[in-house]
């Protein structure tokens, strides 16, 4: 307890930047993966094959080294300058939005084929049938994985702690610095991702249930 | 396919429209690859200077070693969570709530905790207590608590979805728990679950790119190795395309593995449907750690 009390202010500062981490990340992926996703089913193939790629490539690459990537290797390019904390934005959102493409995409699938062919014998557009008819049920059936998703980046924004970014998973350096201990400071770190994660988790579960006889 | 399913067959002003929409959509793209590869060859990553590392033998040596310690930490956590995740997904099975509780509490609580986290546990906390593990072994140990558990939970569901007449036909026919579970449910589980199994393995994979924050030398810590050498003029963005190229060919094999294995089960007639939507929603809900 001693180490928490003690360091209570560096945990709340740490964890604090976690969840602005988390936020930042979070807005962006979910816009840009709702984007992805409707290339990847829209009716121009080149559009397809775009998002298809992105997602291929992202979904296999491992999220370090998106991350050495941007905060190594992106400064040679000359482009524009970064923070780290903008840096691990970026890495963060590229790879996660890959995968709430995917989650988008399969619930899209779940919507039943009638209720396209229905827009359409009404005469809505491409754009009216996704935005009015397919994409809020889709929503429904896709609420429980994408809070999965979303745990999982919780998770991830701890790999910043390796690229200078002061997250939760940099309190491990705070500590040893301050000849704390780093045995006792992780347990309470990974104890604290417990309680952040769990009630997510029992949301997601009810989500599931009361959700999943919609249809 | 849902691309069917949301648009007709497009008319002749339709046709028009989308080979509109397609050429601004190449021409948008087109312009912003153009953009960064101008800025590579700008700055020079082209330049043979910064690709002359490849020539040297030393490096080649090193680079496959790097590969190897990349491979044995996936092989070996890989091995370590499959077993873990068969353990627990038998105790969470259990009937005896005094096995299957704890299981559940173990597995829940290593899925809620960031591998980076644990990685850094067992590397910089664990010494203070005077046991002193080596990069890899926390690397593997971290994989297996973590993987293991996903799959605990995969096998879980998978057994929990073949329908019910399956047990049910099993004891009726005299069988014991154990027998209808190893005889029965598990060899039908298995099978249908393969391809979410190695879907898990390819996170797995990727995870151990994790280790590189605690000075595991695998794949992508070699990269930043060779990519901080001044003699080639820092070749760091060349070493993160082939570190890239190794990860994603790697990985890539394993989902078109999965893939195959898929189309497989769906042609063959000993892979029973499974009843309840519980495995799909694992697949779907399957945490995508790093």
């Amino acid at each position: 307890m001693g180490v928490l009390t003690r360091n209570l202010d560096l945990f709340v500062a740490h964890f604090g930047e976690t969840l602005r981490l988390f936020a930042f990340s979070a807005v962006i992926s979910l816009l840009a993966g709702v984007f992805l996703a409707m290339l990847r089913v829209s009716p121009v193939p080149v559009f397809r094959g775009v998002g298809t790629l992105y997602v291929t490539v992202v979904r296999n690459t491992p999220l370090t080294l998106v991350f050495v990537f941007f905060v190594f290797a992106y400064p040679y390019l000359e482009i524009i300058k970064f923070e780290f904390f903008t840096a691990a934005v970026v890495a963060l959102s590229i790879y996660t939005s890959a995968f709430v493409c995917e989650v988008v995409r399969s619930g899209i699938n779940t919507v039943p084929v009638g209720q396209a062919e229905a827009s359409r014998a009404l005469g809505l557009t491409f754009t009216q049938m996704l935005g009015s008819i397919v994409l809020p049920q889709a929503m429904r059936s896709v609420v429980p994985p994408m809070v999965s998703t979303f745990i999982a980046l919780l998770k991830n924004t701890t790999v910043a702690a390796g690229f200078s970014v002061r997250e939760a998973g940099a309190i491990r350096d705070a500590l040893s610095e301050a000849g704390e201990s780093t045995l006792v400071g992780m347990l309470w770190v990974a104890g604290i991702f417990v309680l952040l994660v769990m009630p997510l988790t029992f949301l997601q579960r009810v989500l599931e249930k009361r959700w999943s006889v919609a249809r | 396919m849902s691309s069917t399913v949301l648009f007709d067959v497009p008319g002749p002003r339709a046709r028009v429209r989308h080979r509109l929409l397609a050429v601004v959509g190449v021409a948008a793209i087109a312009a912003l690859v153009g953009y960064v590869v101008w800025r590579f060859i700008d700055t020079g990553q082209f330049e043979g200077r910064k690709w002359s590392w490849i020539e040297y033998k030393q490096i080649q040596i090193s680079l496959a070693e790097a590969l190897g310690r990349t491979l044995s930490a996936f092989a070996v956590g890989a091995v370590l969570a499959l077993t873990f995740g068969a353990i627990f997904a038998a105790a969470r099975l259990s009937d005896h709530r005094w096995v299957s509780a704890p299981a559940a509490v173990v597995v829940e609580l290593f899925r809620a905790i960031p591998l980076v986290i644990m990685m850094f546990f067992f590397y910089y906390g664990l010494p203070a207590t005077g046991i002193k593990l080596s990069a890899f072994t926390a690397v593997v140990l971290s994989l297996m608590l973590y993987n293991g558990s996903v799959l605990a939970e995969v096998f879980r569901a998978g057994i929990n979805s073949l329908p019910k007449g399956q047990s049910e036909a099993a004891y009726a026919l005299g069988m014991r728990k154990t027998q209808v579970m190893v005889l029965v449910l598990l060899p039908q589980a298995l099978r249908a679950m393969m391809p979410t199994i190695i879907s898990q393995l390819v996170v797995l994979l990727k995870d151990t790119a994790l280790g590189f924050l605690i000075t595991f030398e695998e794949l992508l810590y070699w990269g930043r190795q060779i990519g901080g050498q001044l003699q080639f003029g820092r070749p760091l963005i060349p070493t993160m395309i082939v570190v890239a190229a190794i990860y994603i060919g790697l990985c890539l094999l394993l989902t078109w593995f999965a893939n195959y294995l898929e189309k497989r089960n769906r042609r063959n007639k000993k892979v029973i449907a499974l009843e309840n939507k519980d495995a799909e929603m694992v697949v779907l809900t399957n945490d995508h750690q790093a």
